[in-house]
């Protein structure tokens, strides 16, 4: 295929404003705040058809899709949006990662729940282009005009006469491409909005190598490496002499930022790691309580992210004590995904290939060609199936690391992390804290409510996020995630964001900042529905204005109320609690049934609204549902990272205990609600509730308002 | 050392340092790639494996134990091209979304059906004790009955 051009959809961006009043010194920060908190962002890579889909001789259609499968399922959602335009069954159509070298890479990520909302037209666009061009070019092969030709699973037919697509495209060097044909109407939809089975369903069954760790390449050594084990560290010296002489090891690397075993097995590779004998340069003792003081709002640089009135007279006017103040905090979380980070690198002939789970396969690229100062061209990354992402393989220091290796002995070298290593380099979820401030009119209304928050870094110094960008936007994009109250019904309303810098990093993990913001807001309108004596779902309806943002939100709550028979009694410590947020448009609501026995508290069901426009697979969007619930709850109940003289605790699983299949619930209901005519952000959204709802239900259990994360009663 | 045992119905013959893992030797030296890595102190059960019918966590069984043992890893699950029990109903169910750790709980369910054929929700709570971080939980618990229901209509 020769010609190139792109496609008439320049995304223009599908979403949703949230709105309010943004302070700003700069255009460019009010643009990125509503990136951030709501609107969807459209795709940043190559929209060329030729780029994405690949037709056989056998007549299958492979779909090279530059966002990766990390279990989300949007390889799936990807097969299904394409077999709709292209005439083919779902089933006709394999989705593989494509690699760097074949173009198509995008310049953004995948995260942030925007691969399906950035790709829902571009890629029905594309293949309804390319349905086109073979319908023209079989229309030459077979002697008819275009119009003659039908099309139907992959096969062009005019009279008796057929080709397979397979057949049409052989022998054919030059393409037209024609002007960006109409698209099918929602209601002649055959496979969008179908639970069709994942298309990964039967090699994640059977156990086939599809993942990052699983990349075998002849002539393979493996590598193991060395990372600081402790916080603002660096590397002094490493002896390595007795490993060195260990069995099997072919060499040993020593870098700035790290140092690289090389031997024959893996086990070996790690037996002479643990063998060197480094020492560390500590510049400053750090504990969890530094980092629990520095965190803290009125401390570091503030930006306000959302102003609607002027909350500070209605507190300051009339008696202090109807102002309701209240603190919360969550802790540093780990991102805990099963398979380690690594990858496996052949650096030979000035040449780089990289196979690894990655989220950011352009950052990859990047990074790679840059520590081995080759060209990008000369550099290929291969992605591979992740085991688990959430954030964490947004960061891919382990690739630069294998092809270092690589590069010193000339062979291909597969270097992973232990789980100690995992846990001491992980990019954490930050901790956070924040003020709430509300005061009720003498309806029982809200008259002002502020939301405060300090965070360390989620969007800044990421790679995808440049250090320069900073001082325009000046709040944190990821961290301000559900940080803005979607109460618009309330005449005034303030929140800002606090932002400070810890000694560790900390970054992307699923939701962001929704899961600490929204236990925070969610919380505190519990308690002001609690001391208005009014009905917590009515409350909030109550308080949501006006708008489409609003009416999508009042039918989610409603629906799921509804559909969970939300109750306020509590019968025989078993009670229930409601919660919701919106995160990038998609509204979310919970309701969970709890009991406390013994101070253990033990949710049992949770019933789920949420609303994300067109849900391409409805199955599969009931299944990030419930990851996001099980994941959030995990989260909310369970887990949190200790810093003790600047090394970070647990480092394995258990000690950092994390949700199992006992504390699961037994049952989540899930209702989806068509509230957009598009496909809006599925993976993260559906997170945000669970831990305020959980304390809600406990609040009303026990009468104890839990205001840390994880949940504890005393 | 030498060390001899059957894996998956074929005997094998390997030559490697007696304290490796069993997990690398069975990943590395035998390419079987299903059984993954995940912790290597036996915390999360990603590695997990059958060894005479009981289930193992192979990183931290060292390969100079699996001498004359019946070891079977989720390749072997399949009998004659056809999918086990509990495979199939990880299907019906459509469990499984990264999917890293699901051959180590198909394994383990895979030896507790063995045990127990009808189990409860309480012994699945005591013996399902893997990691999953997707958060499958709620779909793997419908799948274990459904497995126990296939391979009861089966045997």
């Amino acid at each position: 295929m020769k010609r190139r051009k792109f496609l008439k959809y320049a995304g223009a961006g599908i979403g949703l404003i949230v709105g309010g009043v943004y302070l700003t010194r700069h255009s460019w920060r009010r643009a990125i705040f509503e990136m951030g908190e709501s609107a969807i962002l459209p795709y940043q890579g190559d929209l060329s058809p030729q780029i994405w889909f690949q037709i056989t001789p056998e007549n299958q259609i492979i779909l090279h899709s530059s966002k990766v499968e990390m279990g989300q399922g949007s390889f799936t959602s990807l097969a299904q949006l394409a077999a709709e335009e292209l005439e083919v069954e779902v089933e006709n159509i394999k989705v593989i990662h494509a690699e760097t070298a074949s173009g198509n890479v995008d310049g953004m990520s995948t995260g942030g729940s925007l691969t399906i909302p950035s790709l829902f037209q571009p890629i029905r666009e594309m293949a309804a282009t390319t349905r086109e061009m073979l319908r023209q070019k079989a229309a030459d092969k077979l002697g008819v005009t275009a119009s003659a030709i039908t099309l139907s699973n992959g096969v062009a037919s005019a009279g008796n006469e057929s080709l397979t697509y397979g057949e049409i495209v052989q022998d054919v060097t030059e393409w037209e491409l024609p002007e960006t044909p109409p698209l099918k109407d929602a209601k002649d939809f055959k496979y969008i909005g179908k639970p069709v089975p994942r298309v990964d369903l039967h090699d994640k069954v059977v156990g086939a190598p599809m993942f990052g760790i699983d990349v075998e390449v002849p002539d393979m050594l493996h590598g193991s490496v060395v990372r600081p084990d402790r916080v603002d560290a660096k590397l002094k010296s490493c002896d390595s002499s007795a490993a060195e002489n260990m069995p099997g090891v072919i060499k040993i690397v020593k870098e700035d930022d790290f140092v690289g075993v090389i031997a024959e097995t893996h086990f070996q590779a790690e037996m002479a790691r643990k063998a060197l004998k480094v020492e560390w340069d500590v510049n400053q003792t750090w504990n969890l309580a530094d980092v629990v003081a520095m965190t803290k709002v009125g401390q570091g640089d503030a930006v306000v992210i959302q102003k609607e009135g002027n909350t500070d007279n209605v507190f300051d006017d009339g008696e202090a004590d109807d102002v309701i103040t209240m603190e919360f905090d969550s802790p540093i979380g780990a991102h805990a995904q099963i398979e380690p980070n690594g990858a496996t690198a052949l650096v030979k002939d000035g040449k780089a290939t990289v196979w690894l789970s990655t989220q950011v396969p352009a950052v990859t690229l990047n990074e790679v060609s840059a520590r081995l100062g080759m060209d990008k061209e000369n550099v290929n990354v291969i992605p591979k199936y992740l085991g688990g992402g959430f954030g964490r393989r947004l960061h891919t220091p382990n690739a630069v690391q294998a092809a270092v290796m690589s590069q010193a002995v000339g062979r291909p070298v597969k270097s992973f992390f232990d789980r100690k290593q995992e846990f001491q380099n992980d990019t954490f979820r930050p901790p956070t804290h924040h003020v709430m401030r509300g005061k009720l009119d003498a309806d029982g209304n809200i008259a002002a409510i502020e939301h405060s928050f300090s965070s360390g870094d989620v969007a800044f110094n990421s790679a995808i996020f440049p250090a320069a960008a900073r001082p325009i936007i000046g709040a944190d994009v990821g961290a301000i995630r559900g940080g803005a109250i979607q109460y618009r019904g309330v005449p005034n309303v303030k929140a800002t964001s606090w932002h400070v810098d810890l000694p560790f990093a900390t970054s992307w993990w699923r939701s962001l900042g929704l899961l600490a913001n929204t236990f925070a807001i969610e919380s505190f309108m519990d308690e002001l529905a609690i001391k208005a004596e009014r009905n917590a779902v009515d409350f909030r309806i109550a308080h949501l204005g006006e708008g489409e943002a609003s009416t999508r939100m009042v039918n989610v709550m409603k629906a799921c109320a509804e559909k969970a028979g939300y109750s306020e009694e509590v019968v025989n410590g078993r009670g229930m609690g409601f919660a919701a947020s919106v995160d990038a448009g998609s509204p979310c609501a919970h309701v969970v049934e709890v009991s406390v026995e013994d101070n253990e508290i033990k949710v049992h069901k949770v019933t789920v609204g949420f609303d994300c426009g067109i849900a391409v697979n409805p199955d599969q969007v009931k299944a990030q549902v419930e990851g996001c619930v099980i994941m959030g709850m995990s989260a909310s109940m369970f887990e949190k990272m200790d810093l003790r003289d600047n090394q970070l605790f647990p480092t394995i699983y258990g000690p950092y205990q994390m949700a199992l299949m006992r504390d699961a619930p037994k049952e989540i209901d899930t209702v989806l609600i068509q509230g957009a005519d598009f496909a809006g952000p599925v993976g993260e959204p559906p997170l945000g509730p669970i831990g305020a709802a959980i304390g809600n239900a406990v609040r009303r259990i026990t009468g104890q308002r839990l205001t840390s994360l994880p949940l504890k009663l005393a | 050392m030498q060390i001899s045992f059957t894996i998956n119905g074929q005997a094998q013959s390997v030559d490697v340092d007696g304290q490796t893992p069993l997990l690398w030797v069975i990943r590395d030296l035998l390419d079987l790639k299903g059984t993954k890595f995940g912790c290597g102190k036996a915390a999360c059960g990603a590695c997990t494996i059958h060894v005479d019918g009981e289930a193992v966590r192979s990183c931290s069984y060292a390969v100079k134990f699996a001498g004359g043992k019946d070891i079977t890893t989720i390749e072997g699950l399949v009998d004659n091209g056809a999918l086990h029990p509990v495979q199939q109903a990880w299907k019906e169910e459509v469990v499984p979304q990264c999917g890293y750790c699901q051959p180590g709980f198909m394994m383990a369910t895979a030896a507790l059906l063995e045990k127990i054929p009808q189990p409860t929700d309480e012994d699945i709570d005591a013996n399902i004790v893997n990691v999953c971080r997707c958060g499958t939980y709620y779909r793997m618990r419908k799948a274990i009955h459904r497995a126990a229901e296939i391979k009861n209509t089966l045997s």
